[in-house]
């Protein structure tokens, strides 16, 4: 498909649904800061309480686009869980930004089991494999693992962290979904006892003084797509001028967004109670990437955390959707085919996002070479996911 | 466990926050003959408390973000027991329309008859729009309530301040509304929040 410059009976009235977290930022400023008004949009944002409700709304054309789980705009393209809609990525919403949160006590087993410094996965890894063993020599319960969606970059980064430890997601402990902002009362009172999610979750637990981060994702994986722009193709179809300039809005967003010298604005207009709304200074640690990880007021840098358009964040990367893909075939969601594959690399369109913004620079040289930067395994290839899966002896794949 | 293929009574989960709106269900329900039903108001421990009662259906509102967790039972793993899917199939899409304009989403065990759940989904859309209409029908009493309350107030405040009756009072304001084109509702309130403020 190519982008059409007029559209018969254009629409321009749009409704756009989010969820209220920091990596909706380049949508939230791409509306608030009057870049989608500049090109003619008039954007309603809808702020939604769950997933599921973004995906069906989406769906069923109550949205015109959303701010969607990457994961989720797969998955809808390729009709698993729910009804088949293809589901069009123009634009990354984000790389990154979520992190892993465990309780006081939970890193404090962790600290007795490392074997080195916990802020490397290997070592936190492993610490938590001896944990588990040790609970269930005295007969504990398993421990409990909270994240946003079966669909979730959460869920994959989550599961490929413990896996590599030797920890079985399904067996050796469990992992519910739990709405992000029931995540912080549910490691108060006990529920789970860790968590991953996105910011500003995390601080949030920090700040109470009751759970440490143990981890950033990009820790993990250099490079995951968190959130996408998402669309239905045959909405994109239907209002090509409409959908270049939405991809065009976004793209100035992320410009003002990543100029460091607007960031005390930025925050500013996230904080709205009816945008994410929580004070600005705790996403202001998020664009930073400058988090608090401990109680005790420890805090951890990355240039990495939550990439909106750096780095050629923005621009969709199919590698990223065979990833995600590998990761629903490796914990039995989605069955291994070509044709799947093929369906998935299908709703990240970086051609799209060229066609309206210009092809990006290349990529700079410290950016991981296979475009996803795994700490543990070998370098991904798209082209072979079978061979992705073959080393890890954990996985739901058929025998 | 009932066998969701035979013509055993249907298990019925309901998890909606607002009481009212969860007895107006029930109540319906009922009446269309079901009697296996399970109200939940909160959703502390949602998917222990789901197998507990292992429904055949799930009937959850919009507004809950635990219909999140719901999505969980689609998955294989472990913690899922027995398989949930949602009500609706790919040819079904005006049915999820009309569920999510209704503000409700429903899910049913894997295998279950599409008829046998189709008069619950109906109860369940038709009952979701009687509460809405309810609602904001009460938001439009109790907004009524309070301006007829402030134009009392304003009345109050020019009859002894001005020495006018009652009649002259209204009158009053309602010239003065028309005059600058406002609802009398608003000159009555300007005039107290004015009046609250000289009082101080």
């Amino acid at each position: 498909m190519t982008l059409a410059k007029t559209d018969s009976n254009a629409c321009t009235r749009l409704r756009i649904g989010f969820i209220p977290l920091a990596d909706a930022t380049a949508l939230i400023i791409a509306v608030d800061k009057g870049f989608t008004a500049e090109q003619g949009l008039d954007v309603e944002l809808v702020r939604e309480v769950s997933w599921s409700n973004v995906r069906d709304r989406l769906n069923i054309g109550q949205f015109d686009a959303a701010h969607l789980l990457a994961p989720v705009a797969i998955a809808s393209s390729l009709g698993l869980g729910h009804v088949r809609v293809p589901i069009l990525a123009p634009f990354n919403l984000g790389l990154n930004g979520n992190a892993i949160t465990v309780t006081n006590a939970l890193q404090e087993a962790l600290r007795q089991e490392a074997d080195g410094h916990l802020a490397d996965p290997n070592v936190s890894a492993a610490a938590l494999a001896r944990v588990v063993a040790a609970r269930k020599r005295k007969g504990q319960d398993p421990l409990t693992f909270g994240m946003t969606f079966p669909f979730s970059t959460h869920n994959y980064q989550l599961r490929f962290w413990m896996a590599s430890g030797g920890v079985d997601p399904d067996e050796d402990v469990r992992l519910v979904v739990l709405p992000p902002p029931f995540m912080v009362e549910s490691i108060a009172n006990g529920h789970v006892d860790a968590f991953c999610v996105g910011a500003p979750w995390n601080s949030v637990a920090v700040d109470l003084g009751i759970a440490h981060i143990l981890h950033f994702v990009s820790e993990i994986l250099q490079r995951a797509a968190e959130k996408v722009l998402a669309v239905r193709s045959d909405w994109a179809a239907r209002n090509p001028e409409t959908f270049s300039r939405l991809i065009r809005a976004h793209g100035k967003a992320v410009d003002f967004v990543e100029d460091v010298a607007n960031r005390e604005e930025v925050c500013r207009i996230l904080a709205a109670p009816n945008r994410i709304g929580v004070a600005p200074e705790v996403i202001r640690r998020t664009l930073d990437g400058r988090l608090k990880v401990s109680p005790d007021g420890t805090f951890r840098s990355s240039d990495r955390y939550l990439l909106v358009g750096r780095a050629g964040a923005a621009r969709p990367d199919p590698v990223q959707a065979a990833w995600l893909y590998a990761q629903m075939v490796r914990w039995g969601q989605a069955p291994m085919s070509r044709e799947l594959l093929d369906a998935s690399l299908a709703v990240f369109r970086p051609d799209l996002y060229d066609e309206v913004l210009g092809a990006a620079p290349p990529r700079s040289p410290s950016e991981p070479a296979d475009g996803i930067g795994a700490f543990a395994g070998p370098a991904f290839d798209p082209g072979d996911i079978a061979g992705h899966l073959a080393p890890w002896p954990i996985k739901r794949t058929p025998a | 466990m009932s066998n969701p293929t035979s013509d055993a009574p249907l298990k019925i989960l309901v998890i909606d926050e607002n009481p009212i709106r969860r007895a107006i269900l029930e109540t319906g329900l009922r009446d269309a003959g079901f009697e296996n039903i399970t109200l939940l108001g909160d959703t502390k421990g949602l998917l222990d408390r789901i197998y507990s009662v292992d429904p055949d259906v799930v009937i959850i509102d919009l507004q809950n973000p635990s219909r999140d967790v719901l999505e969980q039972m689609f998955q294989v793993s472990r913690i899922v027991r027995r398989p949930i899917a949602m009500f609706v199939d790919q040819s079904d899409r005006a049915t999820i329309a009309a569920a999510m304009e209704a503000g409700v989403s429903a899910y049913i065990v894997d295998g279950l008859k599409r008829e046998r759940v189709r008069a619950i989904l109906d109860m369940t859309i038709s009952r979701f729009s009687v509460f809405d209409r309810l609602r904001s029908e009460l938001e439009e009493t109790k907004s009524a309530l309070k301006e007829r309350k402030v134009i009392e107030k304003a009345k109050g405040i020019l009859m002894k301040s001005r020495g006018l009756d009652e009649e002259a009072a209204y009158g009053l304001l309602r010239r003065t509304a028309m005059s600058k084109g406002k609802r009398i509702v608003d000159v009555a309130e300007s005039l107290v929040s004015t009046f609250d403020l000289l009082k101080d």
